[in-house]
């Protein structure tokens, strides 16, 4: 019985309409979660020692390279899942993620790039942390390239699950020798975060933000699954019941 | 602790200089958040669009072979 | 077409006649090889990659000696790492096409010695000439003497990295009509860690500071790819031809 859910979970069906009662309550939590966070981060948190307010570019920095990071490790998973027990819907998130994690990258990237304008004088510095971030957007274009390569559905995602979790491997080296490069070229100047010297005031905001981000990536891949989910079924009858519903003004 | 850092609107716009910065970053991310939520509602619209458009030519056709098949009859 | 007067996994049968997996790894290394040497022409073709593109560092940058030397270790290395990316189309590619790849899957051996195999025949075949032929491209950017042994040995564990690597990509992409520049972008970013300990180590020998700390972790990679990227390239093979 306990294993009952993971099968039914098999079925693509029954996780739209089980899904369906989500939404509004995960829109509703990541929204006011975000927002709470972002007017908090902008106008009440104090400004920062050294880097006056500039600093509070972390609050949405910080949470998009956590979640950049993290979904590609989702994106992996599904991948895996997909491949080992043949799950379609697993394939369908990975499918989904890998979009999702590229745009959180490209965030992550664009707010530290702009971030080191007025911290550094220049809009791009070979930065530990921002290379490989770039490294990571790399690796998320190659899955997606890699998944639009092939016309056949079941193959484009069986291959990108591979690609998906080779780079999983990967990542930690990547990090470390990305690390140890930039020590050997420069001894850390200024660093962006010191995360064990903030002060709470600063850190409530951004774990409000950080959840935030969570909640929102989980509502993003919910929507972006459940549209995939149509498309895949598109010739079947319930939906286009569906769609027959919705045009009679049903809500769906 | 919940205290107001600036002394106005315009400060907070300004953010002592690093204003643009900031906001710029707060705009992006806002843009690039709205596409994730809108691209699949998106999709999903076009979608039902197109099935709702083949329900009809089906429908249409069906009523067509039946009233043949009454002038047959 | 000559290649099918070499038999397949032919050499020394053990019980139920199939031939053992070091018997096989050689069969399917003794004919990779083979098909290697009737196609010669095909074997200087990254070897000339490299040479012209190094040529066009100076005529791109500067002539100076300071900045090439500056520039050499570095050079060298992302130039090697673009030549064996290249090679790295053609490694299953006229197996996929003249089905040859397919009866590969089928045999009994382990798909993995026979990956093994076509991997070690594709860096015999690139690497080795690439790394030997880096200290005259070496001299022709002014590279330091102390960064010769170096580059030889950073290059000759690195190639058979990056070989072993581009294998998952190259298995990939082999269904695939255009692979060719797409195994680049899924491979490049999964280059990164062995290009920065490969140039690094080349770099820090010519600055005096001790450079094998560099060359065991290439070594490390290298041991840590010849365990896993095999088995990725095996799953991705059969993905790419049974769909």
């Amino acid at each position: 019985m306990g294993w009952q859910w993971f099968h039914r979970l098999g079925s693509p069906r029954w996780f739209y309409e089980k899904t369906d009662a989500w939404i509004p309550w995960l829109a509703v939590v990541s929204f006011a979660l975000l927002a709470v966070g972002a007017i908090w981060g902008l106008a009440f948190a104090p400004a920062d020692m050294k880097q006056g307010n500039s600093y509070r570019i972390i609050y949405i920095h910080v949470p998009a390279a956590f979640l950049s990071l993290a979904g590609y490790y989702i994106m992996a998973i599904s991948g895996a899942i997909g491949l080992i027990w043949k799950m379609k819907l697993a394939d369908m998130v990975m499918k989904c993620a890998a979009p999702i994690g590229a745009v959180f990258t490209f965030i992550s990237l664009v707010t530290g790039a702009i971030w080191g304008k007025p911290t550094w004088g220049t809009w791009w510095v070979w930065d530990a942390r921002i290379t490989s971030m770039l490294v990571l957007l790399f690796l998320y274009l190659g899955v997606i390239a890699l998944q639009q390569a092939y016309q056949h559905q079941d193959t484009a995602n069986k291959a990108s699950a591979i690609l998906a979790l080779v780079g999983t491997v990967n990542i930690p080296i990547i990090y470390k020798s990305v690390d140890w490069w930039y020590t050997l070229h420069q001894p850390a100047t200024i660093k962006f975060t010191s995360e064990s010297t903030i002060h709470p005031s600063m850190l409530y905001p951004l774990l409000t933000m950080v959840i935030g981000f969570y909640c929102f990536y989980a509502l993003v891949l919910l929507i972006s699954t459940r549209t995939e989910v149509l498309e895949r079924e598109k010739k079947t009858r319930w939906v286009n019941e569906l769609a027959a519903a919705k045009a009679a003004g049903g809500k769906v | 602790m919940m205290k107001f850092q600036f002394e106005s609107l315009t400060e907070l716009m300004a953010m002592s200089g690093h204003g643009p910065y900031v906001w710029a970053c707060y705009g992006i991310t806002l843009v690039a958040l709205l596409y994730l939520v809108i691209s699949p509602l998106r999709r999903r619209k076009l979608l039902f669009e197109q099935l709702k458009r083949q329900q009809r030519i089906a429908a249409h056709e069906r009523a067509g072979q039946n009233t043949v098949e009454n002038q047959e009859s | 077409m000559t290649r099918g007067e070499i038999p397949m996994g032919s050499a020394g049968g053990v019980t139920d006649n199939v031939p053992s997996i070091g018997a096989g790894f050689m069969a399917t290394l003794r004919r990779d090889l083979l098909i290697a040497v009737r196609h010669r022409g095909e074997l200087a073709n990254p070897l000339m990659f490299f040479l012209m593109v190094i040529t066009m560092v100076p005529l791109g940058i500067s002539p100076e000696a300071a900045v090439l030397s500056a520039l050499a270790p570095g050079m060298i290395w992302v130039v090697a790492l673009l030549a064996t990316l290249l090679s790295l189309d053609s490694l299953f590619r006229s197996d996929f096409e003249d089905g040859a790849l397919e009866q590969l899957l089928m045999s009994p051996q382990p798909l993995y010695f026979q990956v093994l195999a076509k991997v070690f025949v594709h860096w015999l075949i690139t690497g080795v000439p690439l790394t030997l032929m880096a200290p005259v491209l070496g001299v022709m950017l002014s590279l330091p003497s102390a960064g010769y042994w170096p580059l030889i040995l950073s290059l000759l564990i690195g190639t058979a990295t990056l070989s072993l690597i581009g294998a998952i990509g190259a298995a990939l992409t082999v269904a695939l009509r255009k692979g060719g520049l797409l195994l680049s972008l899924i491979i490049m970013p999964l280059y990164v860690p062995v290009l920065i300990f490969g140039a690094s180590g080349v770099r820090s020998a010519i600055e005096g500071f001790p450079y094998l700390g560099t060359m065991a972790v290439l070594g490390a990679f290298l041991a840590l790819a010849i365990v896993l990227a095999p088995l990725a390239a095996a799953g991705a093979l059969r993905i790419s031809i049974n769909g």
